[in-house]
Order: C-alpha cells, then sequence, then structure tokens
C-alpha cells in the first residue's frame, strides 16, 4: 500500500466488506498521530462531499471551540441520485472510514462519532452496523461510534439539517446568517465530514501527506472517487487521481468519449460543453469552465439527446425535492420547472417562458436558507449557455427530434408527491 | 428609542424560513425591500451607512412590522 499507485481508496476492493482483520493486513493497523493536523494542513486535502472547503481549516476551527461532548457526524447520506461513491466506499471499506473519523476525533477531541447513512439503503446500513460492532467487541476505548439512519432526501444530507436531526429535531436546513457557522447538537461542537473525506483522513494518518500528495496536482492533490452514469453499458464508481484529463476517465469507465454534454458536481452542479471533455478533472482546470468536480458525478449525454429535457427531468425533481420552506425555493423551483416543460414541449409561446424562465433565475438565486436553490439556479444557467443553440430552436418553437425520445441520462428516483406538483 | 448608532453599516436580513411573504418590509422599507412575483422579499445586499437615517428608519420599521419576525438589522463588524 506504498507507493504512487491507485487504487487507494479502493485498494484490495471485493465484493464484500472487509472485515476489521482484513483490514488492518491490508492497511496497517492506525498509529497514533500526534502531528496529524499538521499533516492534514500539508496534505492539502479538501472536503469531497461537493463544497471542496479545505478539510484542515473545518478541523481546526472545531478544535479551537470548547465543548466537553463533541461529535464527529461521518455524512454518507449521498443525496445525489447520480452519485454512489460513498456507498460503494462504505460496502468494501467501512473501517477505513471509521478510522478516518477516528482521527478525526482524536483531533477535535470527540467523545461521540455518529455515522449517517440514509435508511433506505439496508445493505449498507447493516455493512456499517457489523464494522462498528467489530470495533467496539475489540475495544471500549475510543471514541463511541452510532449508526444513525435518517430518511433519504435529497436536503436531508446537507449539514444543517442532518445536525438538526442528529440533534432529535427534524430533518431540514437551517437558516445559518453568518459564516463560519459551527453546528451543534445540544451545546456540542460538530464537526461535519464526507465520508470519503474520512476515508482519505484514514489514510493520511497512516502514510503521510507527502505520500498522499503523491498523486493528482499541486493544488488539487490525491485521488478521488467518481460516479459515471449516463450514457456508460455499466454505471460504475471510479478512483481516479485529480488532473486526469476527464476523456480517460470515460475511456475507462467505457463510456461515450464523444459526448454532447457531461454533467458535472451533481444535480446541483452543471453542465459541461462536450468539446471540453480533455479538460483536467480538477478544480483549477475546470474553473475555466465555470464548473466544478463538486461531489464526483460525471453524467454522460450522447449526441441526439436533448439537453432541454434532461435539465427539465432534473429540475422537476429537485424541485419536489425542496423542503417546503423558503418561499423562493418552494414557489420559486416548480415555476422553473413549469417554464423548461414549456420549452421542452413547446405549446403556446415558448419563447416569453424563456424570457421569464432567465428572469426568474435571478429571483431565487441566494434567497433561500439553504443552497438548494442556489445549485438549482446554476444548473439551469449552465444548461442555458451549453445548450443555447437548442434554447433558441426550442424558444422558436421547433422542439428537437431529441425530446420525444423516450431514452433518458440523468437518471431521477421516482417522483413520490407528484400530484402535489401540480402548477395550473 | 435608544442609542442613535452613527457609525458603521448595516444589512437588513430576512430568515427566509421563517419569512411567510406577507409583505409588510416592501410597504415599511421600499428602498431597500423589493417583492418577488410570489411576494417574498429581495433585499438590497449593498451595505447601508447608520448615518442614512432615513433608511435606517425605514429598516427599523421593516424590522418591527414583520408579522414573523423574519427581519433582523445586522451591523456589519469593521473589517
Amino acid at each position: 500500500m506504498q507507493g504512487n499507485t491507485l487504487p487507494r481508496l479502493m485498494h484490495a476492493a471485493g465484493t464484500r466488506p472487509l472485515t476489521l482483520s482484513q483490514h488492518e493486513e491490508v492497511f496497517a493497523s492506525t498509529r497514533s498521530a500526534p502531528s496529524l493536523l499538521e499533516e492534514l494542513d500539508a496534505s492539502g486535502l479538501t472536503g469531497r462531499g461537493g463544497a471542496g472547503f479545505p478539510t484542515a481549516r473545518k478541523v481546526r476551527l472545531i478544535r479551537e471551540q470548547r465543548g466537553h461532548n463533541k461529535f464527529v457526524v461521518v455524512n454518507a447520506m449521498e443525496g445525489e441520485p447520480a452519485s454512489h461513491k460513498d456507498l460503494t466506499l462504505l460496502s468494501s471499506h467501512p473501517h477505513l472510514v471509521l478510522d478516518g473519523a477516528e482521527y478525526l476525533a482524536s483531533i477535535v477531541g470527540a467523545k461521540n462519532i455518529a455515522v449517517c447513512v440514509a435508511r433506505d439503503n439496508a445493505t449498507v446500513v447493516n455493512h456499517v452496523e457489523r464494522a462498528i460492532h467489530e470495533r467496539t467487541r475489540r475495544s471500549l476505548r475510543g471514541p463511541k461510534l452510532e449508526l444513525h439512519t435518517p430518511p433519504w432526501r435529497y436536503v436531508a444530507g446537507e449539514e444543517s439539517a442532518l445536525v438538526h436531526w442528529l440533534d432529535d429535531n427534524e430533518s431540514l436546513p437551517q437558516f445559518r446568517p453568518t459564516r463560519p457557522h459551527i453546528l451543534r447538537i445540544g451545546h456540542a461542537p460538530v464537526l461535519v465530514d464526507n465520508a470519503e473525506t474520512c476515508a482519505n483522513v484514514g489514510l493520511i494518518g497512516r502514510f503521510g501527506a507527502s505520500w498522499f500528495r503523491g498523486v493528482g496536482t499541486a493544488d488539487s492533490p490525491g485521488s478521488t472517487l467518481v460516479s459515471v452514469t449516463g450514457a456508460v453499458d455499466h454505471p460504475t464508481v471510479l478512483e481516479v487521481a485529480l488532473g486526469t484529463p476527464i476523456r480517460t476517465i470515460l475511456e475507462s469507465a467505457r463510456a461515450d468519449t464523444n459526448p454532447q454534454a457531461l454533467l458535472l458536481g451533481g444535480y446541483g452542479g452543471s453542465w459541461l460543453d462536450g468539446k471540453h471533455v480533455d479538460l483536467a478533472y480538477c478544480n483549477e482546470a475546470l474553473a475555466t469552465a465555470g464548473v466544478s468536480t463538486g461531489a464526483g458525478v460525471i453524467v454522460v449525454l450522447p449526441r441526439g439527446a436533448c439537453g432541454i429535457v434532461e435539465t427539465l427531468r432534473v429540475v422537476r425533481w429537485m424541485a419536489n425535492e425542496s423542503a417546503r420552506q423558503c418561499g423562493p425555493c418552494a414557489f420559486g423551483l416548480p415555476a422553473i420547472a413549469e417554464d423548461l416543460n414549456h420549452l421542452a414541449h413547446p405549446t403556446r409561446d415558448p419563447m416569453s417562458a424563456y424570457k421569464r424562465l432567465e428572469e426568474r433565475l435571478g429571483e431565487i438565486d441566494g434567497h433561500g436558507a439553504c443552497r438548494h436553490p442556489d445549485g438549482v439556479v446554476r444548473f439551469v444557467r449552465s444548461a442555458l449557455t451549453t445548450f443555447d443553440q437548442d434554447f433558441s430552436h426550442h424558444a422558436s418553437g421547433s422542439a428537437c427530434g431529441g425530446s420525444r425520445a423516450t431514452v433518458h441520462y440523468a437518471s431521477v428516483p421516482h417522483l413520490e408527491r407528484e400530484e402535489e406538483l401540480v402548477w395550473e | 428609542m435608544g442609542v442613535r448608532r452613527r457609525a458603521g453599516l448595516f444589512i437588513l436580513q430576512v430568515n427566509p424560513i421563517l419569512c411567510d411573504g406577507f409583505g409588510h418590509c416592501g410597504e415599511l422599507a421600499p428602498e431597500l425591500v423589493k417583492m418577488d412575483e410570489w411576494g417574498y422579499p429581495i433585499i438590497n445586499p449593498e451595505p447601508v451607512p447608520f448615518a442614512n437615517s432615513g433608511a435606517y428608519e425605514s429598516a427599523r420599521y421593516a424590522e418591527r412590522g414583520c408579522p414573523r419576525q423574519a427581519m433582523r438589522i445586522r451591523r456589519l463588524s469593521d473589517k
């Protein structure tokens, strides 16, 4: 497990999750790491849940807080329907994630670790339960490990919603007027990190920062998990070094390497035009095209498919996943979806729907309590630029052939409450 | 009415979760608050000096007149 070879996180992954003894054979057993915070700083690890915030800064912020009973929360909710990385990781290496969580707990001085997996993923819940049981049977020292299973909703994985749920409340995002905001369970400060981030911490704790920087670029070191779906034979989760060209990722996923567009980052992410397929997969290169790696999602949209219909499907689902707490999100997102519907299947006056859509995007952006509406606005804006020709065709009343296709690429779960989405 | 704070900047902030779109703020502080098409406030994000007493008065009216108490005047720290 030394050297600069991939896979790292998915090393020795099989069809069954590794038991604790197998895990310690593959990776060494954890050692106490007194200078772990400095190592984390030097490693330049960023959060893998979507925002890409430097982990060391977040850890330091919680470490400086007072509190006897701090929490480390491992966020494996995986709200993105197109993302499978956290569940893949937990069903092959649950102990790596728990190692990382224990390292983080030792840095911030936390006494509790809460692993959050959505209750719909019964298999993964079982794997994690078993892993926690193995650990507590071996030793009762260290922070208390607990498994929590909130309901699966898109916004339930948002960190304030998750912490609110752990604090015995509804799983709804909270309004945080000032940043940085310290989330608390009772009075205890909480450190929330994505499962993949925790697994990376588990590796940095063992092998150190210079090993971690052995792959990746200078600004975004390390490797990351990417879920490739859409126009692929088999949707896969790959581990790639940051900075790998997107074309190489598509090739190794055996996906269409000449796509019309790619959806990067997740359903709050952005469309990327297919001509950018040779860009490196890391935030500093992708920023030139106005996108980011986000939660490590790539949805491949082939040529001939209609980008507007795909955008509509995603936005309609995201509108339904709104917690309906804030007016701009509860009313605005269905309104956007309605405008997109008029454009995707032009019946009457699609041009005014197009103009209305552009106005409404500006009214919604930044006016919710969480980032859910902002993500949708960003997604629709990127669609407007990526598929600008399609939009002008649709707005003039001539829908493309792809919009009548029955095959879709951006997968959305079944709309549970579709009857509530009768907007007119 | 308390001490008049002349120095510094403030912004009017709404808690969008509490807000139910009564629209009082738009009536009470028209220079700071616009309404979107659903009746929820869009607040001017530019910080306003406390010295602008007209704007500060209306911000205070909006803060106190909100039926859901969703409005807050937040002083920006001098950084």
